[in-house]
């Protein structure tokens, strides 16, 4: 292996290290929980991403062939790590912040954490687990 | 090089696990855990990739594919639970 590319694989590696140690460091450092979410979905998945990266170098470097598990789980990762953002903070929303403190939407349908979406039937069970919080 | 570089990443994202584990137990709130437990995932599937390079093997990469889907659904219903009360509705 050239020592250009095992340099270039051993940044990748402790990059990646680094931005995984500084994303689970937010999770204990921060103080509030919309604060912790930044850490783990930005930092932890840039992480993720310099190691799957730096692994699908060295396996072209060794075996001179090209693997796309790496792209898949990389692509997997960042489709879905916002969407888990998303839900943790709806979670938050419902379980903390009541529903007349949130600020007006400025459309005809509130927050969608309260409200069922438009068009959805009447039957639904609302889902104000603690609306009157 | 890269055996230091991969020792140096090894630590990181071990470390980075016991963070995870010490926001699950004082985590004032479900959603504190319920994140916690997907930061876990990520560097549990980081650590399988970093020793699926250390080994030479690419065994791993369907080992931490399965375990980013599986971290995934069980993140997204566990909000749902919270959330709706039900996971399917």
């Amino acid at each position: 292996m050239p020592a250009l590319t095992e340099a270039l694989i051993s940044l990748l590696i402790v990059l990646g290290g680094v931005f995984g140690l500084v994303g689970s460091f937010g999770l204990i450092k921060l103080r509030d929980t919309m604060q912790r979410l930044h850490g783990p979905t930005k930092a932890t998945t840039l992480g993720i991403g310099c190691v799957l990266i730096a692994s699908m170098l060295y396996f072209i470097a060794v075996k001179g062939s090209v693997s796309f598990h790496e792209l898949l789980i990389t692509l997997f990762l960042f489709l879905t790590a916002p969407i888990t953002a998303n839900s943790i903070a709806k979670t938050y929303i419902i379980r903390n912040v009541g529903k007349k403190e949130l600020p007006a939407t400025g459309r005809r349908h509130g927050w969608s954490v309260y409200e069922d979406p438009p068009g959805a039937p009447e039957s639904q069970p609302s889902p104000d687990v603690r609306a009157e919080a | 090089m890269i055996t230091v570089a991969m020792l140096t990443a090894f630590g990181c994202f071990g470390l980075g696990l016991l963070f995870c584990l010490w926001r699950i137990a004082i985590g004032p709130d479900a959603s504190d855990r319920i994140l916690a437990l997907d930061t876990m995932v990520i560097n549990v599937i980081a650590l399988l990739v970093l020793y699926g390079i250390w080994n030479g093997t690419a065994v791993y990469f369907e080992a931490s594919m399965l375990v980013a889907m599986v971290g995934f659904v069980s993140t997204v219903a566990y909000c749902r639970f919270v959330l709706r009360g039900d996971i399917i509705e």
